[in-house]
Formats: C-alpha cells, sequence, structure tokens
C-alpha cells in the first residue's frame, strides 16, 4: 500500500476498530446510538452497514449498565470497544470502571483479564459548560489498573487504538472533540502505535514542554512564536500512563527548564504529576523551578470569554514558558 | 401447578439430595470455621457470612454446568462453594496467602475462579449486577448455551444498577439469570425500612422479565426454580428473575453485632435450610443418622485440611514484581 492520503482524525479512529473488527472476531463495539445513527460525531459510521447489530451494539442511555456488560465480557474473553458519548457521562458509570473494570485483573491474582477499551471525545472550546466539557485523564492516571491514552495526530490516533484493542489491560483511549475534524496527511494501510511511547513534535533546547491532548497544537503554536528567541523542546506523551520517563528526562537533561501543560485542572493533576516524576527522577537537571500549567480550579465556565481564559491557550503557554526562563515580555 | 411442581422435586434422586445436603453442609461448617478464626485473627478484613441462605447458592448452582457465569458478590463464600472451588485455597484467601484463590490481591469478597466460572465477587453492592450481564453477552455472542447468573441482594435492588440492569438484559435478550437473595437486611437496615415497594420480583416483571418468588430456605424449590429457568433460558434465550425469600443470620459484616426483633432469628432458625432438607429426606426415609453423620465427617475432614493447608501457606512476597503492579 504505497501513497500518502489525507484523513480526518474521526476517520482514524473509525479506520481502526473497523481493521481491529475484521481482524479479530472477539472485538466488538458497544455505546449509545453506536449503531443507527453511527454515534452523535459518527465516530462509528459505517461500521454496523459492515459488521451488523451482533457486534455494532446500540444502548440506552444506561452507562452503568453497558460498562458493566462490557467489563463482564471483557472477563469472559471478548475484547470490547466502549463508546462513551461524553467523558463526562462516564461519570454516572464510575464503578464499573474503577471498581470493576480497573481492579478486576490485580484483585482476581490476575485469574481474570480485561482487556477493554474505553473510548470517547472530551475537551473544552465548544461552549458546553461543566457537565459536557471535562477533562478526565488525570483520575485515570490515578487509577491503577487503566492504561490512559491521549492521541494529538491524525496518525497517532488510529495507531493509537490499535494497540489499544489489543492491549489485555483496560485503556482509557481519551479523543479531542475539536480535533475530530482535523485533517492531516497519513499513509495507506495499517500501522501501529506502541503504548508508552513519547513523541517528540519539537525539537529545542531551551525548555522543555510536555503537553498533552488538546495542548499539544497550543504549545506548538506558542513554540513557533517564539522561535528565534526561545527554542522550546514540545514533547507529546501520547501514553499517559504507562508514562515515557525516559524521553522526558533526556529532554531535560539537555534543556534544564521543564513546563507541563495540560488543558485539564492542575490541581493534584498530570501536569503537577510531571513535575513531580522530574524532581525526583531528574532534579540535578533542572536549572530552574518547573512549572505546571492547567486550567482554573472552576468547573468549566460556559460563556466563551470565561471558556478561553480558563483553559491554557497558546498564548498563555507562550506566557509560561518565558515565565519559567524568567524572561518577562 | 402444585402436582407438577412436587412430581419435579420429587424427580430430584436421592445422591443429588445427598449432594446438596453435603454442600448446605460445607458451606455451614466452613462459615462458623471461618468465624473460629477470624476471632483468632488468622481469617482477617471485612468478612460476610452466609449462614441461613445456603439454600439459594446450593439449589441455583445445582442448576448449573460448570461453564456457567456465576458473578457473586461481597457475601459469596457459598456461592464460591457451591461452584466447587477448592476449600483450602478460599481459606488461604481469606488469610491473605500467596497461594489463595487470588494470590491475596482480593480476600474474601474477591475470589475468582474463571475455570469453574466463578467470575468474582464484589465488594460494591449492585456493582456486580451489570457484570453479570457481559457474561450473559459473552454466551450470546458466541453462540453457545451458557447463562451467567448474577447475584445479590435486597439492598442491591435499590442501586440504579438493577433497574438498567434489568432492561438491558429484557432488550438484549441476554441469558442472565439474576438472582435476588432477599436475606431482609441491608447492612443493618431491615427490608421494610429500605424498600418502599416489598415486591422486589414485581419489580422485575414491570421490565418485562419473568419472575419468580421462591422460598429461598428450601434449597430444593430453589433448585426447582433454578433449573426450570435456566432450561428455558438455554432453549430460548433472554433473562429470567428469582426472589429467594431468605434470611441472614449472621450480622452484616465480621462479628459487630446487629440488632433484631425479639425473636425474629430464633424463627427463622426453625426454617434452617439444612434442617429443611434433612427432615425432608428422613421423612422419605433417604437419609438415617449414620449417613448424616458419615457427611459430616466427612465436611468436617475436608475443612480440617482445608485450614492446615491455608495456615502452612505462605505469605505473598511485597518485592514480588507481580504484587507490585498491575499491568498484564
Amino acid at each position: 500500500m504505497e501513497g500518502k492520503r489525507t484523513i480526518w482524525y474521526k476517520t482514524a479512529i473509525n479506520e481502526a476498530m473497523r481493521e481491529e473488527m475484521e481482524r479479530d472476531e472477539n472485538v466488538f463495539v458497544i455505546g449509545e446510538d453506536v449503531d443507527i445513527f453511527g454515534g452523535v460525531f459518527k465516530i462509528t459510521k459505517g461500521l454496523v452497514e459492515r459488521f451488523g447489530n451482533r457486534r455494532i451494539r446500540g444502548t440506552p442511555i444506561s452507562e452503568a449498565a453497558f460498562f458493566g456488560l462490557a467489563t463482564g465480557a471483557a472477563m469472559c474473553g471478548l475484547r470490547p470497544i466502549v463508546e462513551i458519548m461524553y467523558v463526562d457521562f462516564a461519570l454516572a458509570g464510575m464503578d464499573q470502571l474503577i471498581n470493576q473494570a480497573a481492579s478486576s485483573c490485580y484483585m482476581s491474582g490476575r485469574k481474570v483479564k480485561v482487556p477493554i477499551v474505553f473510548r470517547g471525545q472530551y475537551g473544552s472550546g465548544t461552549r458546553e459548560a461543566a457537565q459536557h466539557s471535562r477533562s478526565i485523564e488525570s483520575w485515570f492516571v490515578n487509577t491503577p489498573g487503566f492504561k490512559v491514552v491521549m492521541p494529538s495526530t491524525v496518525y497517532d490516533a488510529k495507531g493509537l487504538l490499535k494497540s489499544a484493542i489489543r492491549d489485555d489491560n483496560p485503556v482509557l483511549y481519551l479523543e479531542n472533540r475539536v480535533m475530530y475534524t482535523r485533517k492531516q496527511e497519513v499513509p495507506r494501510g495499517e500501522w501501529l502505535v506502541p503504548l508508552g511511547q513519547a513523541a517528540v513534535r519539537r525539537e529545542g533546547g531551551d525548555i522543555t514542554v510536555v503537553a498533552t491532548g488538546g495542548a499539544v497544537q497550543k504549545a506548538l503554536t506558542a513554540a513557533e512564536e517564539l522561535a528565534g528567541t526561545v527554542e522550546a523542546e514540545v514533547i507529546d506523551p501520547r501514553t499517559l500512563d504507562p508514562l515515557d520517563m525516559d524521553t522526558i528526562l533526556a529532554s531535560v537533561r539537555r534543556t534544564g527548564a521543564l513546563l507541563a501543560v495540560q488543558e485539564g485542572v492542575v490541581k493534584a493533576g498530570f501536569a503537577a504529576e510531571v513535575i513531580r516524576r522530574v524532581s525526583e527522577e531528574g532534579f540535578d537537571s533542572l536549572k530552574r523551578p518547573p512549572r505546571a500549567l492547567g486550567a482554573w480550579d472552576v468547573p468549566v465556565p460556559f460563556s466563551p470569554v470565561l471558556e478561553d481564559a480558563a483553559i491554557p491557550q497558546a498564548e498563555t503557554i507562550r506566557s509560561a514558558i518565558l515565565e519559567v526562563l524568567g524572561e518577562r515580555r | 401447578m402444585e402436582d407438577t411442581e412436587t412430581v419435579r422435586v420429587k424427580d430430584v434422586t436421592r445422591s443429588e439430595r445427598i449432594e446438596m445436603l453435603r454442600q448446605l453442609i460445607l458451606i455451614r461448617r466452613f462459615e462458623e470455621k471461618v468465624k473460629e478464626l477470624y476471632n483468632r485473627g488468622l481469617v482477617i478484613g471485612a468478612i460476610h457470612l452466609y449462614i441461613g441462605q445456603e439454600a439459594v447458592a446450593v439449589g441455583v448452582c445445582r442448576a448449573l454446568r460448570r461453564e456457567d457465569y456465576v458473578f457473586s458478590t461481597h457475601r459469596g463464600h457459598g456461592h464460591a462453594i457451591a461452584k466447587t472451588l477448592d476449600v483450602g485455597h478460599v481459606m488461604a484467601e481469606l488469610m491473605g496467602r500467596d497461594t489463595g484463590m487470588s494470590r491475596g490481591h482480593g480476600g474474601s469478597m474477591h475470589l475468582y475462579d474463571p475455570d469453574r466460572g466463578l467470575m468474582g465477587g464484589n465488594g460494591i453492592v449492585g456493582g456486580g449486577v451489570p457484570l453479570g450481564l457481559g457474561g450473559a453477552f459473552a454466551a450470546q455472542y458466541r453462540g453457545t448455551d451458557q447463562v451467567s447468573v448474577s447475584f445479590f441482594s435486597d439492598g442491591a435492588a435499590n442501586q440504579g444498577t438493577f433497574g438498567e440492569s434489568l432492561n438491558l438484559a429484557a432488550l438484549f435478550r441476554l441469558p442472565v439469570l439474576f438472582v435476588c437473595e432477599n436475606n431482609q437486611y441491608a447492612a443493618t437496615t431491615p427490608f421494610a425500612r429500605s424498600t418502599a415497594e416489598a415486591d422486589v420480583a414485581g419489580r422485575a416483571e414491570s421490565y418485562g422479565l419473568t419472575a419468580e418468588r421462591v422460598d429461598g430456605n428450601d434449597v430444593l424449590a430453589v433448585y426447582e426454580a433454578a433449573a426450570k429457568t435456566v432450561t428455558r433460558m438455554r432453549e430460548q434465550g433472554g433473562p429470567g428473575f428469582l426472589e429467594c425469600r431468605t434470611y441472614r443470620i449472621e450480622p452484616h459484616c465480621g462479628i459487630i453485632p446487629d440488632e433484631r426483633e425479639p425473636g425474629e432469628r430464633e424463627g427463622w432458625q426453625e426454617k434452617d435450610p439444612i434442617l429443611i432438607l434433612r427432615g425432608r429426606m428422613e421423612a422419605e426415609n433417604i437419609l438415617d443418622a449414620a449417613q448424616l453423620a458419615e457427611i459430616e465427617a466427612e465436611v468436617e475432614r475436608e475443612l480440617e485440611q482445608a485450614v492446615e493447608f491455608a495456615e502452612a501457606a505462605p505469605w505473598p512476597d511485597p518485592a514480588a514484581e507481580h504484587n507490585r503492579d498491575w499491568v498484564v
């Protein structure tokens, strides 16, 4: 399969599911509206026509029940992909995610495995207020039993999801809503991106910026704006758990400066966790105090003026980079 | 109706009855042993005893095959034994040992043996009910005639997962058997103070399920209802529902005492599931004192060996990678 083509981020997710379902009969998709409507964001478009209702299973609005159904099915040897319409809605089924899916394998002494992917869209910037704009990645990094994946490119969206589906652990795969219609050039055919490997999105020697999900593009924009004055290295962990510390530490050894950015709340969050790890494992490399940047400590506000201010933007990231380096401008 | 049921109960062979009696006694003596070892500090943690409810686990699991799935509860020792788990490994798990059923990672509430279809207990009341749908979904998906059982209690019937699961099971026609062990208490709150409408089975009917109301202390009645329902589920698909009315003799957890109405516990002890089956077998002249003594002795030996195995079992090694990491 030679040549390149340009596809949407959401098409990449659809392709990953389609290919894995072709490859493995045990893979099925379950969630609200995934069959008749192709999901409200059309991520499962065309799958019911190809695989039928046995494998593409639309559900009532019963997160606890269909999360539990899928978890139980995974314990019994199937490989479910569960679509969460908005990750905020996952909270209605949180017991099934945390106490059941995440815990069962370890609690059983590994007698049962739970090979399951919970995937859904998250993020802010679409003026939908707190209950439709949540970032939940930090909670799941804090939960033993979940791998946490946040693709920020079209290429990764497909390659990471395929790896997630083949993984024997529960995986939370977080799709950035704003990126669904972003287009990028990708190869034809199949590829995998392994879980647990960060990507260096931009090289630079002055500061390491670790950014996740929707913050990656914003960090790159900030870095380009500063180019010539400050050369920022932008690292996208891609998988928050397991976290590729080697790539982050190697970068900090070169730059001596660190900014960690996420769109979610910064308090006790993933960005703070990056600072903790680097402080513990690479303190001697740091030439100046590191910084964690994230959302305000409020439920995501509705008004565009407030929402944009509450969530880190390219501008905020640019200022933060300069602050870490002690250069105010 | 009455006649048909009587005939069915009579169809249960003597050897099956003996085996059910043996299991009832094994569960009872196991729980008594657990209590004793708990008081000696050998069994640890949150222990929920099954005494008084044995007929439910034994009657339901008698209607199952080894490969049928069971999703159990926090009060799950009886389900584990009725699913024929090795009592030594179960006891070792209750003591937190490395060779315990779950390698000391789960304890009393988290016993698993997928080879025998036991897909785990659950520390969350109502948490395991939706998981049971998954076992049924897997069977339906693969086209096998396995069934899946979700055990839960009257307490769990007030959780949201209960209603959600009933609807989904009926909607998808999943071969899941919901078994409500109505033991009259949710933790320490009596049924009447937790539940506005007392007919739990009626709630299942309102979701479109066929439900049976069963004397949960009569193992033959439970077996018959379960067998009938499971047969229908294997042949025609779709869910089933049993409300087994029974009584939790012991406190909710451990040895923390709870209050009961005067005479309530004693009244139920007269309807003890072991006494009911024993009495019936004696009346039918298929059990005498010597045979009963033999069963008791056999159970005693099995438990002695189990405790011996568990006490000698090694502790988990905190340095071992599989204890420190969850990844598979």
